[in-house]
């Protein structure tokens, strides 16, 4: 048997026959239909709700999947195109209905949309999909949870079309938690089909091969190297892909990444340091484009289990002393959103990430810390996850300088990036730590429960105030139009501002270069590649 | 004695060795700083999922509960499943092992062509320029890291020149892997009589190769030509001289069998450690090799891919140094080959 043959036959066995046609296209690199997109990290598996799947994979889940909702998009003032938060929109559901307790969800699914192999999409599927969810645990459960979705009970089908929710309690978060990559819909028929007594949620075979209904099919799927996807020219629910084709490339270095996008050789290189953000942003033949990420902030905080860090004094001393203008240079490269220098302590707007009133103040910085129990100053160890040194290497060296010059003296400890979620985020036990928490669903209450109540994951700081917890807890789930909502949100940023648990140094931007002729180009809070509204020309 | 009987015994001696790798590296592995049930449980893990997690990888498990765990799967042939990559490890290795050999033999193979005859005619023109040019070579060889050498040919070869294709690993984009027979891209499309693939295969890999045989140059430049000059100092080569033979003959037949054994000693140095070292370069030029890995394993506390990894490359290195003892033979008929 020769290859050509071979490839036959593996065509057949759904391996996709269609990468012949384009082989030996001379016109490649010049095609309109094909797109070529690098990242720098390993796609690991093709199932977002198997333990163990990474940060880069879940784009198979937003380009392969479809979910009930989605948000639509919106542009900029710089003329970036984003999600919109405001705006959910019909994805696999075609409308829906909110009871007026607005505990139950009736999702009415679209009565085209059909999985790759022509089978429809039916409430049975989202039921068995959902179900999944919860049952493999780890992270898809608790990106559930947000929505007030803890268990399959819940979830009912109605007849074959109608998909309902009842929900313990209204809240505010659960449409849009439907439209996040954990909640895709999986062809369940297949699916069960796959299924064995150990494995009842046919994780080994949806590993590997995705069953979904979605823009793109996977054409295929060399693990390490590439990712190919290939239009699914009945998608239903939304506008069919104008790229016929998109691979995606693993490319480890970061000169070559940059190297082959100033040579044309790829279309797209998502995700690029702010250095070669602001490099490239100089070369007419590469188009870059940056967005703020919503709800997301790199900060500096002070653990509640250093004994310094309980005084006040000495939090505002910090607040004082970072230097914010010199990290937001050298290592944000000047790109994102400052943090620092609101003129009035008293938050006037119920925004999140807002400015915080705080400067850099050596002066006032002292004053504070001669007023606190540790005037003579301390030693303390600010810690970072090597993962993430582009940015923050720089700043813990220029928070070290700074705190010197107030007598904190900081030694700086480098954490790897396999022992870092355990000491920082589960263990908490790092005195002072550089973070970067961003929350999935937009409003600032949801920030603030995973990052300001006690025992949540990403509340670093271990910072424990009744008063932020009862006003979370009341807030999370009400609905933004409530009149209690904004004088909440008001006091929470009033304490984070008083309290300084997490210090916010800025809002981080995700920047991605692509040849000036790919438009469509959007940023979303999950920062991953969007393939779907790509378009060459 | 029989050569057959001596290459199992040798063999049969390898089966401690290996067995110790196979404890050693299992201790180190569980002391390396980090918890893998963690990192992998992913963003928003709670302290529940990371159990849930934990119980799944077995390493809720007692450590001696664990190994027998592993010994049990090792006799099966199974290695595990590597997490960063979420494929598994026996099939990982089988697929990145030989973009990994490729890539060093080829690199050999242009290191040795230029550096043998380098060392030679260094050593037969001493204090030459040519002797000058060789130092020049292997000192500028041993002190350019890879990566920095790789960076450089990609800049003037790809970004600048544009001769080189784009470093996208070991096939462009247009091109499909041929059938997998040895795993190793330029046989197997030849084999398939594809040379489209071939030749993509093969520009693919000439950048890379030139960069690591620029780092295996040195070594082995300065040993050709350290060993020929102790042996065409020798008193054979005189007698060899007084006798009349042509220079020719003295030099290939008498000099230089001699001085090959050390070049063939330091040939299996170089190799098993660019085997390993190779990992910048591979990054460098996307290269799905054994090096990048196995790094990238390391940093997530992988365990059963890092197991895997040392695992083969102990089995590879035995496999080595019973080949360059075999080739000693061939080399040089008074060395023998004993149990």
């Amino acid at each position: 048997m020769n290859r050509r043959q071979l490839l036959k036959g593996a065509g057949a066995a759904g391996l996709g026959v269609a990468m012949l046609p384009f082989l030996k296209t001379n016109a490649f690199a010049a095609s309109t239909d094909t797109a070529v997109v690098l990242i720098g990290n390993t796609i690991n598996s093709l199932d977002i709700h198997r333990p163990g799947t990474n940060r880069p994979s879940y784009q198979v889940a937003i380009n392969c999947y479809d979910r009930l909702v989605s948000f639509d998009l919106k542009k900029l003032s710089n003329g970036a195109l984003a999600y919109d938060y405001e705006k959910v929109i019909p994805e696999l559901a075609e409308r829906w209905e909110i009871s007026d307790d607005r505990k139950v969800l009736t999702f009415y699914l679209r009565k085209n949309a059909n999985f790759w192999d022509g089978k429809p999409v039916t409430a049975a599927d989202v039921k068995w999909s959902f179900d999944r969810a919860l049952a493999l645990g780890g992270f898809p459960k608790v990106q559930m949870a947000a929505g007030g979705f803890v268990s399959p009970d819940q979830f009912s089908v109605v007849d074959e079309k109608t998909f309902q929710i009842k929900l313990n309690k209204p809240s505010k978060l659960s449409l849009p938690d439907l439209g996040v990559p954990v909640a895709v819909v999986i062809n369940s028929t297949v699916a069960k089909t796959k299924a064995t007594a150990d494995d009842p949620w046919a994780t080994e075979y949806l590993h590997k091969t995705p069953l979904g209904s979605g823009a793109f099919k996977v054409a295929r799927w060399d693990a390490g190297q590439q990712l190919v996807y290939e239009r699914n020219d009945q998608w239903a629910c939304g506008p069919v892909p104008s790229l016929k084709r998109v691979v995606v490339r693993e490319v480890p270095s970061q000169a070559t990444r940059r190297a082959l996008i100033e040579r044309a050789d790829a279309q797209l290189s998502f995700s690029i340091p702010n250095k070669d953000a602001v490099e490239l942003g100089k070369n007419d033949k590469v188009k870059v484009i940056g967005t703020p990420i919503d709800n997301t902030l790199y900060v500096a905080c002070l653990n509640q289990i250093f004994e310094p860090f309980r005084d006040s004094n000495v939090r505002k001393a910090i607040a004082y002393a970072i230097p914010y203008e010199q990290i937001f240079q050298q290592s944000a490269y000047g790109l994102g959103a400052k943090m620092w220098g609101a003129a009035s302590a008293t938050p006037t707007e119920a925004v999140w990430p807002q400015p915080f009133p705080y400067d850099t103040n050596l002066e006032k910085a002292k004053e504070h810390l001669a007023k606190s129990g540790f005037a003579n100053g301390f030693e303390v160890p600010l810690s970072f996850d090597l993962g993430v040194s582009d940015w923050a290497e720089p700043s813990a060296l220029l928070i070290q300088e700074s705190l010197g010059k107030i007598g904190i003296k900081v030694t700086l400890n480098k954490v790897p990036g396999a022992n870092w979620r355990t000491v920082a985020l589960v263990e908490k036990k790092l005195p002072f730590l550089l973070d970067n928490f961003g929350g999935w669903l937009n409003t600032p209450d949801y920030y603030f429960f995973w990052s300001y109540i006690k025992g949540n994951l990403f509340n670093a700081s271990n910072y424990d105030n009744p008063k932020m917890k009862q006003l979370i807890d009341e807030t999370l789930h009400m609905e933004t139009t409530d009149p209690q909502y904004k004088p909440n949100i008001l006091q929470m940023i009033s304490l984070a501002f008083e309290d300084l648990p997490r210090i916010p140094l800025y809002q981080p931007t995700l920047e991605s270069a692509m040849s000036p002729s790919l438009n469509g180009y959007t940023s979303w809070y999950h920062r991953q590649l969007d393939a779907r509204p790509l378009k060459i020309g | 004695m029989n050569r057959l009987l001596v290459i199992t015994k040798r063999l049969l001696q390898a089966v401690p060795t290996v067995l110790g790798i196979v404890i050693i590296t299992f201790l180190l592995t569980r002391a390396l700083p980090g918890d893998p049930a963690a990192f992998f449980a992913g963003p928003a893990a709670t302290a529940e999922s990371i159990a849930q997690i934990r119980t799944q990888l077995g390493l809720d498990q007692p450590l001696p509960v664990q190994f027998m765990t592993y010994l049990g799967d090792l006799v099966t042939g199974n290695l595990g499943q590597a997490i960063t990559t979420g494929q598994p490890v026996l099939q990982e290795l089988i697929s990145r092992m030989p973009a990994s050999l490729e890539l060093t033999l080829f690199a050999l193979l242009i290191s040795l062509s230029i550096s043998i005859p380098l060392g030679i005619l260094a050593a037969t023109h001493q204090d030459t320029w040519i002797d000058q040019l060789c130092r020049f070579v292997v000192t500028a060889g041993v002190s350019l890291p890879t990566f920095f050498t790789g960076l450089l040919l990609v800049y003037v070869f790809y970004f600048l020149l544009g001769w080189a294709p784009p470093p996208l690993g070991r096939l462009d984009i247009i091109s499909i892997s041929p059938e997998h027979i040895t795993g190793f891209y330029l046989i197997d499309s030849l084999w398939a009589q594809d040379f489209e693939t071939f030749w993509s295969a093969l520009k693919q890999l000439i950048l890379p190769a030139i960069t690591l045989a620029l780092f295996t140059l040195a070594p082995l430049a300065r040993m050709t030509r350290a060993a020929m000059l102790q042996a065409l100092g020798s008193e054979y080569i005189r007698t060899a001289r007084a006798c009349g033979l042509s220079n020719g003959k003295i030099l290939r037949t008498y000099a230089l069998r001699n001085a090959l054994l050390p070049v063939i000693t330091t040939l299996g140095m170089v190799f098993s450690f660019s085997l390993g070292a190779n990992v910048l370069v591979e990054k460098v030029f996307s290269w799905p090799g054994i090096g990048s890995f196995a790094i990238e394993a390391l940093i997530a506390s992988d365990y059963a891919a890092v197991q895997g990894f040392v695992l083969a490359m102990a089995l590879l290195f035995v496999a080595l140094n019973l080949c360059v003892d075999m080739l000693y033979t061939f080399v040089d008929p008074r060395v023998k080959l004993d149990g």
